[in-house]
Order: C-alpha cells, then structure tokens, then sequence
C-alpha cells in the first residue's frame, strides 16, 4: 500500500495532517507507522489493543473528509459505510477481510487485514529485466476469479475501480486485491481529482460510469504495464495501441497479447464479455504456451517472383531484346517492356530525354538508346567507367568518368564536343545552372564551375575533400548546396563565394534535395539531416540504423531516402518525424523516385520496388539478377532503371 | 500649489473599470507608403499582455519575449523566442514553477543559438539541430524545476523563430496558434485528460469545457524524470501572425471570438490587450497571458 498516484498533477492539493506514531485511536488502535500516503489520508500499521497478550497487527484506513457543506460530508460517510458493511460481508481469499469502521471529526477509518507481502508493483521495480509470462498469466487468472466473485455478487455487482500494480499485493497465500474504490465519495467533485487512476482508468469512467467491464480494462492495463515496464500513467491516457506488447517485450506469446488487447478495448462491449471468460481464454493461453514448438506457425512462402523473359542476345555486346506482352500487371506482377545488356554493371541513373535514353555504365561505355524499344543508337566510350549519371540541357550531354575527364557529348553523333579535365574521379553528377554554367564536383576536392559553351572554367571553388554529391540549387538566392567526403555540406553562391557550411561526423556523399528554405541531405553518418538554407543551421536530423549514401527525394510533405540499414524512410520535411519506413532485403543506396504517387527505388537485395508514396505501402517489386544501386527514373508511365547484373530494364510503372 | 504636491506624492489609485480599448491606443500609425524603399526592418514585430484575473489573488502564469535583428555584412538570421509557462501547485509553488522553467528554456537556447550566432568564428561545427536544442531546453527546465520548486510543476509552450522556420516546443494546456488568411489554427495538442478524452470520441467539446477534471495534465514541467516534450517546425511566410496563451485565455474566449479581435484591432497590442480584457470579461477565473508575434520578410 506504498504507491500512490503522485503523476495527477492539479491545481489544488490536499494538505494532510497525519497521525503520529504512538497515538491511539477509539482507545484501541495503536498507531505503529505509516504504510503510505494517499490523495485522501493515509493507511496507518496499527496494533489492535483488544488482544493484550499477542501483537495484532491491522492496517487502519484513513480518508480525510474535504467536503466543506455539513450536509455534505453526511452523505459522504453515509455513502462510505454503506460501502464498508457491503464489504466487511465479502469472503473471498484475495479480499482482506475488514474488521471495523468508524468516525472522528472530519476522518473516517477503515480497519482491514495487515497483508504481509509486496504489491506487484514493487516486485515489478525489483524485476530486472521482464517478469516471466507464465507468473504474470497465474497472477491474472487468480485476479480474474476474484472479480469475477466481486462481479457476480448479488443484488448489484461490486466494481472494483482501481485495479493497478500497486493495489495488488502478493503474501503467502497468493493475490491480495487491496484499496477497494469505496472512497469515492471522499473525491467527487474535488478539483483536479478523479477516480481510480489514471492510465489504468478506463475510457467510460470518466463519464462516471463504473461498470464490471471498466474492472476488465483496468485489469488489461495492468498487465501491460506488468509485462512492458512502460508505466501507463507516465504515458497519454488510452494509448496502449501506440505501444503494442510484443514489440515491447517479443518473449510474449500471441495468445497472451491478443487477449490483453481485446481486454483493453476502447468500446466495452469489444472487452471480454465477463472476467470468467477472460480466466477462461488465460487457461486456454496457457496450455498453448507450455507447448512451443507447436504453436509456432511455419512463416508463409514468399509469393514467386515474376519470370522475366529471357534476354535473347544478337551477337557483340550491344544486344536487346523486345518483350511484345507489357504491362502485365495483375496482382502487382511487373515483366519488363524490355532489357539492354551491357557488359558492366550499372551503378548511375539512366537519363530519358525525348524519344533517346542515355546510361553510362561500367564498361566505359555512355549509350544512347531509343526509349520505346530500346535499340542501341550510339556509343560513347571514355578511359573509365561511369560511377556519375548524364545530365542534359537540351543541346548536349554532359558526364564525369572515373578517367577524371568531364564529357559534353552530343546528343544526335555522340561524339564529344568538348572535355574538361579534373584532377580526379569524376563521380560527382553534374548540374545545369539556368545560365549556361554547369557545376561539377571531382575527388580533384574541387566543384568546377564551366560554361556550358565550350567548357571553359569560369571559377573552382576548393572543399576539404572529393566531392562526389550532386550539386542542388537555390534559385532564390542564386546559390548551390553539395556535400563533401570530408563531412560539409557547402552553400556557395554562383560566383564561388562560400555563403555557409554545415558539418557532419562523416562524409555527405547523397545529394542535397531542396526547398525554398529548407536542404534535406542524408549523411554516412546514419543521420538525415534538414538544414535551414540561409544559415545552414539544422533544423532537425534523424538518425537511421546505418550509413546513407542515397539521396533525398521530396514530395510537398515527405523526404524519402534509403539507408544501409535496409529501408526506406520517409521524413516529414519540416520537422523530420518518421511518416513511415519500408524494409527491403539489403542496403538501399540507390535514390528514390516520385511519380504517379509511387516512389520507386532499388536495393542490393536485387529488387526494384514501387511504393505508395503516401503510406510506404509495396506496389509491386521486379527481382533482377545482381543488386541495383543505380537509381531509376520514370518518364511517361515508364521506369528505367539499371542492375549490377548488367542489364537496363524498361518496366511499366 | 497643494493640489499639485498632492498629485505628485500620492499613488493614483488603478482605475477599477477595465480600459477601453481606444485609451489604450497610441497615435494611429501612418499608412502612407514610403518615399523611399527602406530595409532592415524587423522580420518581427511583437506585442503580449498578462492579467492576475478576477479570482485569483497571485499570477502562476510566466511569460518571456525576446526579439533579435542585425543588419550589415555577414548578416544574422533573425532570432525570436517567446514562451509562455503556466504554473501549478499551492503555496506558491506555481508562480516559481512557471518562473524558473520560462528563464532556464530561455536562458539555454539564447546560449546555444544566439551566442553562436553573434561569435567571430561562426561556423557549421558541434551545432546540434535546432529542433532538439529546443527539446533540451525543455527537458532542463524540467530538470531546473524540479530541482527548484519540488512539488510544483508548469506548462511550457515556446515559440522560436529563426529566420522563416517557426519551432514550436510544447509540454502542457497552454497553447500556440497560428493565424494566417485561412483562419486561426490550434498548433498544440492540449496534455490534458479531457483533450485526451475528446480525442477518443469519449466526451464532446462543450462537455470538456465543463468537465470536471478539465484542469488535470498527463504532462508537465517539473513533475519528474523522462519528460516527452512535443515539436514541431513551421514555416512562416509574410503576414502570418502566431499566438501563444496560457488557458485562463483559451478557456474563456472561443476561437472565433479570438480571430475577431486580431483581426480587428490597428495593432498587435491592442489586440493583446483586448484579448485579455475578453477573458476577464468571461470571468477571468484564472491568470490570462498572451504573446502574439507577427512575422514580416
């Protein structure tokens, strides 16, 4: 009888005088010390005197009278010994037996049974780790069987009101239910108090109603708090949906949860129709978790993946094949409108101009392919790979190769019109800046700022470290926002003047994403962070379980990025909260899509998936043979997207 | 020759009858425009006003307002931060309360943000987000007041403004609203048991405003370890007005009522002044505080 509800915070507390130690009251309890201390008094250890010769030990109740009307306070303690005779009448082995009541001035006491034991929530706190679910399910079916006497009691139900950890207490002879609820008249109408307790209460009993049902939520209450340690009066009222037991504690059995569940029940009538049934579906859980291995169900098959068509080759390196049945889409199976194969992997994004498709892979090679079928137009070979994507500004195509040089290469001959040499990889994406500049950055730890006439070097701007993020723009200001393998992000305005820089634990390699105020970038370090674009200044970050390479896409609300930690988050732009996640197999480096609602993406487990963009809910995922890092782009209902298995895939969106 | 002594040794008593608010405008300010274009005006402007209430005899509501602007090379971003703490607990454990949680927020985000900003060598490193400096400083004024005042506890809803990025940090029934052209909008969500019962359908709007136990908190300042403290972060375009007020405000004027003033009064301190005039008016059952902030390019 320690604890008390001591989270209620109100505006007016009671002020109590106790009773000292030593003092005798009705010339025969001899107060020995106090148990607790309650809203409405305290519970006292007295010795009863009646019984010279033994030390009787009886706990004495004490509930302090606040009403201030004489008429008032009458009703109150007619009220409470109506109640208490009510209760001296109970015989129940979990019920301390009452032995007397009475009244003096503005107190009325209650003297029960002294229970030697601790309540459970006592033993809740001196639990390391969980307490075993078999004890807890014991402990509910004997809770069950003592309301369930309480609830058949004739003429009218007694409804317990404030079952909770510490109004349970357990002695040698097993559950003692204690600190019945038949003070509330002690309570109404006091500002700021309320009945039974807050986070056990349930949601009726704040209309006044106490019904047997209600003892049903609290007892579920209970033992969600029994099992989870999350003490519900530390959290909002009614909100054990937010913290489901399993996740909580997994060692839980099914059975278990669900009947907690249905117990608490925002509805009465979804609860269990009486505390029997209730007893009745814990013995049957019981039974069942004392066999394991049975009642583990075998997980469900995967759903088999769609067969692709074979890729029939033509000879040389450079073959297609044409898949004439597209847009098999029935039960979110994709088969692909066609593949390319190349003889590298494809790490970058495919860019889709017009009727042409540009990918650079692996293989040294930048293609040029038609869009509807993808037949080969041209290639373009360079000293390295392409590790960096294409990017086009109508007239040309421009693209970094890991042999250092930058390329703008020629839409219809493919033929370079110009190249620029850094001195490094280039795996840095370019970006058109609106006026015939067009910004690079290079492991050379320089962004390069060139005229897209000729590929001139209008200014450098030197960094810590490569630069391997794409460039964004703040049109606004006329400014550009990229991150750097030493851990900045820069903000450098269009004639190379650095405006500010943010720094992170370790290297940005994902390109920024941008609004009007806000940079969204994700970091090695595991964060995403949302800096704000005058200053630079975080916002907010929030941290994932590993490395993020993969760059933000925004819609009006969310970011959504990939994290090494195997999902795809999506962030509420503004404040960085979690929308919602979804789990692939693997590491997704590659950077999501929007389009037609879906965001699309691929991961390292191979697949390439398509999400509802507002829920993370899967569209449909495509299995390639290698893993995608390359990320896709959609155009006209369609997405492209490369594979480390080589090939360029063409799939309906 | 003794009537004008008199006036200058003794106290003018304080009119009894609330003011009108005409008397408590200032000469109306020109709204001609301009001759020439200036800049460097504040991004800010700001006006509150406080009132003990015609029931109780002390003030447990806190407010706090701070306003920064600089202009020149290297500008600053423009900074503001205003809370507002309603206080609980008897023995004037409540006005303490409310006191220290509304200095120890205040005092730790000008610390983390401003001196940071003002120093010479202000650059990107070891700055933490500014979405969980406020969560800290929250989170230290529950450590401060509990370490103070004990038995006391407080609301805290804080407003900080850094440049367009409005971040709201909120424990409690105060509020924060936004006003702009669509209407007035509650940004908080009340850590109250009725809210908490009117979320679930339990109860109804008029039933909370007349429940009972309507003033109990699930979450407050100073009432123990593991404080939850809710953020959120807004951007703020030109025009936009936000409101914060403790409930001896909201309790006693509806929204409606609220939008009408503000948009009818010639400045933010008239209809400060007017608000809280309304809520005595209603009564004035408990400390009213308001702070509202208009927010320019």
């Amino acid at each position: 009888m320690t604890n008390f509800n001591t989270r209620q915070i109100t505006k007016n507390l009671p002020a109590t005088t106790g009773l000292k130690a030593g003092s005798t009251l009705q010339g025969r309890y001899l107060i020995v010390g106090v148990l607790g201390i309650g809203g409405m008094g305290a519970v006292y250890e007295a010795r009863d005197l009646h019984f010279p010769n033994v030390t009787k030990l009886v706990a004495l109740k004490e509930m302090i009278n606040m009403a201030p009307d004489p008429q008032l306070r009458q009703i109150i303690i007619k009220t409470f010994e109506r109640e208490a005779n009510l209760l001296a009448t109970l015989n129940h082995p979990a019920i301390p037996k009452i032995y007397d009541l009475f009244n003096e001035v503005d107190r009325s006491y209650l003297v029960m049974e002294r229970i030697n034991g601790k309540d459970l929530e006592t033993m809740l706190n001196e639990t390391k780790g969980f307490l075993q679910e078999e004890t807890v399910i014991d402990w509910s079916i004997q809770l069950c069987d003592v309301l369930t006497y309480l609830h058949s009691h004739k003429p009218e139900p007694i409804v317990f009101r404030d079952m909770k950890p510490s109004n349970v207490m357990l002695d040698s002879h097993g559950i003692r239910l204690i600190d019945f609820g038949i003070a509330k008249g002690f309570q109404a109408g006091q500002k700021g108090t309320m009945i039974g307790t807050e986070g056990y209460s349930p949601p009726e009993q704040y209309r006044g109603e106490a019904s047997p049902p209600g003892d049903i939520y609290a007892l579920g209450a209970t033992l969600h708090h029994l099992l989870t340690k999350k003490d519900p009066r530390l959290e909002a009222p009614f909100s054990f949906t937010e913290r489901p037991l399993r996740k909580l504690n997994p060692a839980i059995s099914t059975e278990f949860e669900s009947i907690i569940n249905k117990s608490l029940s925002y509805n009465p009538h979804d609860r269990f129709l009486s505390t029997d049934s209730m007893k009745q579906a814990l013995v049957a859980s019981k039974t069942k978790s004392a066999q394991p291995a049975a009642a583990a169900t075998p997980a469900l098959p995967p759903p088999p993946l769609p067969i692709t068509t074979p890729v029939k080759r033509e000879g040389g390196t450079t073959t297609m094949i044409k898949h004439t049945a597209p847009k098999a889409d029935e039960a979110g199976k994709v088969s692909p409108l066609w593949v390319f194969k190349c003889e590298d992997e494809i790490r970058n994004q495919p860019l889709p101009v017009g009727k042409k498709i540009y990918v650079g892979v692996y293989d040294n090679n930048l293609y040029a392919l038609t869009r509807d079928e993808g037949k080969f137009i041209w290639k373009f070979a360079a000293a390295g790979g392409f590790a960096a994507s294409p990017v086009s500004d109508g007239t040309s195509i421009y693209i970094g190769s890991e042999d250092s040089k930058f390329y703008a290469i020629n839409t219809e001959s493919g033929k370079p019109s110009w190249t620029y040499q850094t001195n490094g990889s280039i795996r840095c994406t370019a970006r058109v800046a609106s006026q015939g500049v067009i910004f690079v950055g290079s492991d050379d730890a320089h962004l390069h700022a060139l005229s897209t006439q000729g590929g001139k070097l209008i200014w450098r701007f030197e960094a810590q470290g490569p630069i391997r993020s794409r460039p964004a723009i703040l049109e606004k200001e006329g400014r550009t926002v990229f991150g750097c393998e030493s851990g900045e992000v820069y903000c450098v305005d269009f004639s190379g003047t650095v405006k500010w820089r943010f720094k992170s634990k370790r290297a940005i390699t994902s390109s920024p994403a941008v609004t009007e105020t806000l940079v969204i970038v994700g970091g090695v370090d595991a964060n995403v962070y949302g800096l704000e674009a005058n200053s630079g200044w975080a916002v907010w970050r929030q941290r994932t379980q590993k490395s993020i390479v993969s760059s933000p896409v925004l819609t009006e609300k969310a970011a959504i990025i990939g994290s090494a930690d195997n999902h795809v988050y999506a962030f509420d732009i503004r404040s960085g909260r979690v929308l919602w996640r979804y789990e692939t197999g693997d590491q997704v480096a590659s950077n999501p899509v929007v389009a037609k609602s879906g965001v699309y993406f691929g991961s390292v487990d191979g697949h390439i998936y398509c999400l509802d963009v507002t829920n993370g809910k899967l569209r449909w995922k495509f299995k390639t043979d290698g893993p995608v890092i390359s990320s896709p782009s959609v155009l006209d209902d369609v997405v492209y997207v490369g594979s480390a298995d080589h090939n360029l895939y063409a799939l309906p969106a | 020759m003794f009537e004008f002594l008199k006036r200058l040794f003794t106290r003018t008593p304080p009119p009894t009858q609330p003011l009108a608010p005409e008397s408590l405008a200032t000469a109306q300010l020109s709204t001609a425009p301009l001759s020439f274009r200036t800049v460097g005006a504040s991004a800010l402007q700001v006006a509150h006003a406080q009132s003990v209430g015609r029931v109780r005899d002390h003030n447990e509501d806190s407010l706090l307002a701070i306003t920064c602007s600089f202009e020149g090379v290297n500008r600053i971003p423009s900074f503001g931060l205003y809370i507002v703490t309603d206080g609980m607990g008897g023995h004037n454990m409540g006005e303490k309360a409310s006191s220290v949680a509304a200095r120890s927020i205040a005092h730790d985000i000008v610390k983390n943000i401003y001196f940071s900003l003002l120093s010479e060598n202000n650059d990107g490193d070891d700055r933490p987000p500014l979405q969980e400096i406020m969560v800290n400083a929250m989170v230290g004024a529950n450590q401060s007041v509990t370490k103070a005042v004990g038995e006391g506890g407080t609301t805290g809803t804080v407003a900080m403004v850094f440049n367009d990025q409005l971040i709201i940090g909120h424990v409690g029934d105060s509020r924060a609203y936004i006003i702009a052209s669509s209407g007035l909008e509650q940004l908080t969500r009340d850590h109250s048991l009725v809210r908490r019962l009117q979320e679930l359908g339990q109860i109804t709007e008029a039933e909370a405003a007349v429940h009972p136990q309507r003033n109990v908190l699930y979450r407050a300042i100073g009432q123990g370890d593991g404080l939850e403290v809710d953020t959120q972060t807004l951007q703020l375009s030109p025009g936009m007005k936000v409101l914060l007020c403790s409930d001896g405000l909201w309790g006693l004027v509806g929204d409606s009522q609220m939008l009408d003033i503000i948009n009818s009064s010639s400045t933010l301190q008239i209809a400060c002044d007017r608000l809280v005039e309304a809520a005595n008016i209603a009564g004035g059952p408990d400390n009213i505080t308001a702070i509202l902030i208009e927010y320019n390019l």
